[in-house]
């Protein structure tokens, strides 16, 4: 019975942890070192350099540029996400006075907003970038001239593309967290909602004193799932902008710039170097983010 | 007079409450239009987009086609290999979500259910994979998938610009988030009906797959959801990997690169009629779906 258990905890993990050390620990492990080395497409032999890299890399103004598009994106695309998906779960739950089944139509309204989720990011970035289109043939510029104002330049202004990587973003996540933000609400007793109303609270008072604390767990974590999205963001960037990052490295981020260096530029341990920055924000926005937000959790 | 107003009945209060939400109503549905539009308008604009020709989609953004021109998908999916791409993500999704559930359950189930040394360690091992950035690894996988393809005998199906490497790579990467949630859900199944079974002969194997497997099935689907969408709408992966091979290109990577070869061969109308073709089957399996898909995809944020 033993030895047969033995065997059947090694048959069955042999194989996943097999994939799994040569896909996914060995190239993480192997990352850090080559940020090490001065590894290049035509260095056969890459030599260890020590911190060279990172040294370079503090100098690197596309870079820090590049750190900065995500810093902007890591606080404000939670900011609106949340901010918006609150709004519209609120309205959809009735503020929780609606119980389960929330307002007329609500059911219809969840479906049409989670849809953007499951289209694949690539798609949506491809779609925008017509949707963006300079002329009268851009769907958001056609009315613009026909009203007579100057067109806008969504993905060639370099004051402008960033923003609308930001609307491209929250436009994709915000039904996510509405599902997710209603489920929570509708799961709270709607007892608080009808005993706070009595006492005459009205609806902010309900979002900010009910709604808000008892969902706040559920928040937390979304926003820890989307600051690290904004650390990550890639396709958008690279699909949607001009010189993948452009105009004028106006949009690129992180991301962009490590598969650039790496995959165009065949500069591996430089490549590497940067993505152990970004390993270490990942890290740090996680831990910070638990830290802060940490608080006492109500039971109901 | 003031004494009867006092002893209202909460009946009355909630009747009251119902009137004073006559406005607000309204105002709730307008805002939640609002959103529905700005969802909706911009993926029928584009499949409005693929019907047009040249000159319509050059054209005023907001006019209607003249004639339906269905020509515009037929290019896409021959000429600009939308058909061939689409066939391409389906056989690498298949492939690698079954994997991917077959090794992610059988190890989730072995640590969630299993006291054996290396246990812990194992186990946090698969979960530390979800706070890493995939770009850290790029490189290193790249020249690790490039060295698979050099083993003897089965080199040749799994190194770089092959479907089969690229499956295992998508199965390595789905594990730490497959094994979390499913080692959460072995762990709250209960133990009974497996003691049971065993005192009756039957194998560890056998249990697995024949009794708590079944039992784990809500768990199964949501996490199947979520690796199908996962794998399906992968871009970065495919494009290090599959780079220098155009036939095996997954849909998305057909996608981004008709939108920037555009540019010069400018076939516009085709673009449309191709993101069009690649949203089209989303919206048909998620309108049956939808609710599987949204518990699907939040059941993870919940745990």
């Amino acid at each position: 019975m033993n030895h047969g258990r033995l065997r059947f905890v090694t048959g069955f993990l042999a194989v996943p942890v097999a994939l799994y050390l040569i896909y996914v620990i060995a190239p993480y492990a192997q990352a850090f070192y080559i940020a090490l080395t001065d590894w290049r497409g035509v260095t056969a032999s890459p030599a260890f350099v020590g911190l060279e890299n990172f040294r370079r890399l503090f100098a690197d103004d596309v870079f820090w540029t590049a750190v900065g598009h995500n810093l902007l994106l890591l606080i404000l695309m939670p900011l609106l996400t949340v901010g918006i998906a609150l709004f519209f779960a609120f309205l959809l739950n009735a503020g929780g006075r609606g119980g389960a089944a929330g307002v007329w139509g609500s059911k219809f309204y969840r479906v049409v907003f989670f849809f953007p989720q499951v289209l694949a990011v690539a798609v949506v970035a491809v779609l925008f970038q017509q949707v963006f289109r300079p002329d009268r043939s851009g769907m958001l510029n056609a009315p613009l001239i026909a009203l007579g104002f100057e067109p806008v330049g969504f993905l060639s202004d370099t004051g402008v593309a960033l923003w609308s990587i930001l609307g491209v973003l929250v436009w994709q996540a915000v039904g996510f967290y509405v599902v997710l933000f209603s489920a929570g609400i509708a799961s709270i007793p709607r007892d608080l909602f009808e005993a706070a109303a009595i006492d005459g609270a009205g609806g902010a008072q309900l979002f900010f004193r009910i709604t808000l604390p008892l969902l706040w767990d559920t928040i937390q974590v979304g926003w820890v799932y989307l600051g690290i999205a904004a650390l990550d963001v890639f396709a958008v960037v690279w699909v949607m902008t001009a010189e993948h990052g452009g105009p004028d490295h106006s949009t690129t981020v992180m991301a962009a710039e490590i598969y650039r260096t790496a995959f165009q530029y065949f500069k591996f341990g430089y490549a590497s170097a940067m993505g152990v920055v970004l390993f270490f924000f990942t890290i740090g926005f996680a831990a910070l983010a638990l830290r802060l937000s940490r608080r006492e959790r109500i039971e109901f | 007079m003031a004494e009867a107003a006092i002893p209202r009945s909460r009946a009355l209060a909630r009747e009251e409450r119902r009137r004073r939400l006559g406005p607000f109503g309204v105002l709730t549905h307008l805002a939640l239009l609002v959103w529905t539009v700005l969802v909706v308008v911009p993926i029928a604009w584009t499949f409005l987009a693929s019907v047009k020709s040249e000159d319509e989609i050059f054209g005023d953004a907001w006019s209607l086609p003249a004639a339906l021109r269905l020509d515009n998908w037929a290019r896409a999916w021959d000429q600009a290999h939308i058909g061939q791409y689409m066939i391409n993500s389906v056989v690498v999704v298949a492939f690698g979500v079954f994997g991917t559930m077959l090794f992610g359950s059988m190890a989730a189930y072995v640590l969630a259910r299993y006291r054996f040394v290396g246990n812990r360690a194992i186990y946090l091992l698969f979960v530390s994979g979800l706070a890493f950035p995939v770009y850290l690894a790029l490189t290193p996988l790249f020249f690790v998938v490039q060295n698979m393809g050099t083993l003897p005998v089965v080199g040749p199906f799994i190194g770089l610009n092959t479907h089969a490497g690229l499956v295992l790579v998508y199965i390595a990467y789905s594990l730490p988030f497959t094994v979390f949630f499913l080692a959460a859900f072995f762990r709250t199944l209960p133990g009974a009906v497996a003691e049971a079974a065993f005192v009756d002969g039957a194998s560890h194997t056998r249990v697995f797959f024949q009794i708590m497997l079944p039992m784990a099935r809500p768990g199964i689907v949501s996490v199947t959801i979520f690796n199908v969408l996962g794998q399906w709408n992968q871009y970065q992966l495919p494009l290090v990997l599959l780079n220098s091979d155009r036939s095996k290109w997954v849909l998305t990577q057909g996608i981004a690169d008709i939108s920037t070869a555009a540019g010069y061969d400018a076939d516009w109308s085709a673009l449309f009629a191709a993101l069009s073709m690649a949203i089209l089957p989303m919206l048909v399996v998620y309108t049956i779906f939808q609710s599987q898909i949204q518990k699907g995809l939040t059941a993870g944020a919940l745990k």
